[in-house]
């Protein structure tokens, strides 16, 4: 089961490294990370998606909480959340593909970022599933480059994780 | 005079690191100096409250700290220097580490401005002991060592206990910078509170489950001796009149000559204590963690229990075997909070159900019972050690190294009390034992403490006997010398049609000739008949080091062992017969 771990940190040098230390050491997957200060610049926010059955999340939750630096945390899944991801795709696009390629990027609520003679810069935001059916969508158009910013996550309603 | 008196005395980072560890109530400091730790070293040199031992290897100065801590329950704490020397403290802080031991290690580290330039002596100790520690920290500022040296024993000793690396950049210490010195009193982390005291809710029904029982079993770890609660349990056993097992690490949290206890359980455990934890209708786990040497194949694991589990560490409950009523506290409290709760409770124990449990485990108890075969032309290592213990009357501190010798000391010294076992449960570091004794004696110059080790762990840290000479240790080492990495050799018998790879050594030194080349007493003993005035010369000789080098059957194995892969109670009881 797709989980999203959510973890409030001190925001202190090796305190990230000791969080993906943990994973590889103890044979856990990460599909993804970000990381970055919140308006407490003490606190870093880290949102993770990783997958494993009940016991191994319930290992995965425990031992992060054993870290010193770890202050709270919760898993947003368990409960109604949001998650968002950030993608910037960048494709090559002939004269003839450009109308298409426009369209498709409307569809998806994407955005024109960037363009040049030969290529658009689209970006879109959305969960994890959306990204990967726009990218799918683009099918018979070369792909440049793609990047993505891993998921972000917030409990839907007044539930919060804050100190 | 008043104003001079409030204000906070200036002193170096290094100073303050020596002070700081003063005011922790320091005594010992185990270490190696070198270029990185030299301001610190002088510190040292400057004031007399903290000692330094000065080893021939780091690894050792580890083993002290830890084998201090095991025995005292106190943090030990440990100095080295920058990139080799911190290196060579991996193993022992690794040691610490897997068994929960508290510790302090304080390491050397190249002048912040060259961090991450590959400067001489440089190594990313942060890093590298990052898997193997509870925490770890570097100094960033002079100013805040006293403050970190106080969080650092606050982790290492709070909780679960465990290794603490301190990193300490050169230019932390340099003696002309001086800065207001203050320990803080005490310490308050937002991001770390070990919950001590146990859900009331929990152990109510943990005793409700406990005093329904009809086949219970006690499984006493070394949560019990870190958490120092053996008397706890030892009165709470006794009243719900439940058989005690106890851990490898656990040995002597319960006493060994009490009708109760029924021997260590696991890999090497007795034949009752594994039938016992296989048949039992309610595990009661107190401070002991299902490792894999306890539980061999987890799914065939003691299939009709009702599993109650008390620990300190949330992720040490339910990680290999599922717990039906989980505890998260502290031993000490939760158990007396247990014994509390039963004072007011009125339901009575199953006697007779409880009867007919105590006549099975009778039965159980004449499979096997410790046996061990005589030989004529040999000595028995068991012999050695129940000849050791006799000598000792069971009171001594015993260390060990890792392999048949470490199995057959906690088969056959019986431990009546907690801290005297002290050996490498969780990493099986060889090389643990020589500097574990010296650690105890240290500290408790009027004890007898009692190294039992092999041909082959002895060499692992074999340069320690120049240490023990310094500083006038007098521990006995009981090398049980049979020739063969004893336990390689074994598993070689059992599943490679002996062929012994690698597991032979070849060109062992004279034993007895090497401990006096060092200033000790060496004796060597290979009759049986040799045994019983050697070891009263040895423990006669109360000042002295003495190296006993014992010669044993070559063939002896451990037994019981399990069968891997199988349940609890599927054992080898010799080499011929099996469950």
């Amino acid at each position: 089961m797709r989980h999203i771990l959510s973890v409030l940190l001190e925001n202190e040098s090796g305190a990230l490294a000791r969080v993906v230390g943990l994973f590889a050491q103890r044979g856990y997957n990460i599909d993804s990370l970000t990381v970055a200060a919140t308006e407490d610049p003490t606190i870093s926010r880290l949102t993770l998606v990783t997958r494993g059955d009940d016991q191994v999340i319930e290992q995965i939750t425990k031992q992060l909480h054993k870290l010193i630096e770890v202050v709270k945390l919760a898993d947003l899944s368990e409960s109604a959340h949001i998650e968002r991801e950030l993608m910037m795709v960048k494709v090559k696009t002939t004269a003839e593909q450009r109308e298409e390629v426009k369209r498709c990027a409307d569809i998806f609520r994407g955005q024109i970022i960037d363009i040049t003679a030969n290529t658009y810069t689209i970006q879109v935001v959305g969960t994890s599933d959306k990204l990967e059916a726009f990218i799918q969508a683009l099918n018979g158009t070369q792909i440049l480059e793609t990047v993505r910013s891993g998921v972000s996550g917030i409990s839907r309603g007044e539930r919060t994780l804050s100190l | 005079m008043t104003s001079q008196n409030t204000q906070p005395e200036l002193l170096s980072g290094g100073a303050m690191l020596i002070r700081a560890l003063a005011d922790e109530g320091v005594e010992y400091v185990y270490g190696y100096p070198g270029g990185a730790v030299l301001h610190i070293y002088d510190a040292m040199f400057q004031q007399h409250q903290v000692k330094h031992v000065l080893v021939r290897h780091e690894q050792a100065a580890t083993h002290m700290a830890d084998a201090y801590a095991r025995a005292s329950g106190k943090a030990g704490v440990v100095l080295v220097t920058s990139g080799p020397g911190a290196t060579n403290a991996v193993t022992g802080i690794a040691t610490a580490y897997m068994d929960s031991i508290p510790m302090v290690v304080i390491c050397g580290q190249v002048m912040s401005h060259l961090i991450g330039d590959d400067a001489f002596q440089e190594t990313d100790m942060l890093g590298i002991s990052r898997p193997i520690v509870k925490h770890n920290m570097s100094v960033r500022r002079p100013e805040d060592i006293p403050y970190l040296v106080k969080k650092a024993f606050y982790i290492a000793q709070s909780g679960r206990p465990g290794p603490v690396v301190l990193d300490i950049p050169k230019d932390m210490t340099i003696p002309s910078q001086k800065f207001p010195y203050e320990y803080p009193k005490d310490i308050k982390l937002r991001s770390y509170n070990p919950n001590a005291k146990g859900h009331p809710g929990q152990i109510k029904k943990a005793l409700t489950t406990l005093l329904a029982a009809k086949k219970p079993v006690l499984y006493a770890g070394g949560g019990v001796i870190l958490g120092q609660a053996s008397e706890e349990l030892t009165v709470l056993a006794r009243k719900l009149n439940v058989p005690v097992t106890n851990t490898l690490m656990g040995l002597g949290a319960y006493p060994a000559s009490d009708p109760q206890f029924i021997g260590m359980l696991g890999m090497h455990g007795s034949y009752e204590a594994n039938q016992v934890m296989h048949n039992a209708d309610v595990i009661f786990a107190v401070g002991a963690r299902f490792d894999d040497r306890v539980t061999n194949a987890t799914k065939k694991f003691c299939p009709n229990a009702t599993i109650i589990h008390i620990d300190i560490d949330p992720a040490s409950i339910s990680k290999t075997i599922n717990a039906h009523i989980p505890i998260v506290g502290l031993v000490k409290p939760v158990l007396q909070e247990m014994l509390h709760q039963l004072e007011k409770n009125k339901s009575e124990l199953d006697k007779d159900a409880l009867g007919q449990w105590w006549q099975q485990i009778k039965q159980w108890r004449e499979v096997h019972g410790g046996r061990y075969d005589q030989s004529p032309s040999h000595l028995k290592p068991q012999a050695v050690i129940e000849a050791v213990h006799r000598h000792t009357k069971g009171d001594a501190y015993v260390t060990s190294d890792v392999g048949q010798h470490q199995m057959f000391a906690a088969q056959y010294y019986k431990f009546d009390k907690p801290n005297r076992w002290i050996n490498s449960g969780g990493l099986g570091t060889m090389g643990f034992g020589l500097p574990a004794a010296m650690g105890v004696k240290l500290h408790y110059p009027d004890a007898e403490v009692v190294c039992v080790t092999g041909e082959g762990s002895i060499q692992m840290n074999i340069q320690e006997l120049s240490t023990c000479k310094q500083y006038g240790l007098g521990v006995k080492i009981i090398n049980l010398n049979n020739g063969y990495l004893g336990m390689v050799k074994q598993w070689q018998d059992m599943n490679y049609d002996s062929r012994y790879s690698s597991s032979y050594m070849d060109s062992l030194p004279d034993f007895v000739k090497l401990a006096e080349a060092y200033g000790h007493v060496g004796i060597r003993v290979t009759k049986a008949e040799e045994l019983e005035p050697a070891l009263e010369r040895a423990f006669a000789l109360k000042d002295k080091l003495v190296f006993l080098d014992i010669h044993v059957d070559p063939t002896e194995h451990v037994y019981p062992m399990q069968i891997p892969g199988g349940a609890m109670n599927e054992m080898f009881l010799s080499k011929t017969e099996r469950t």
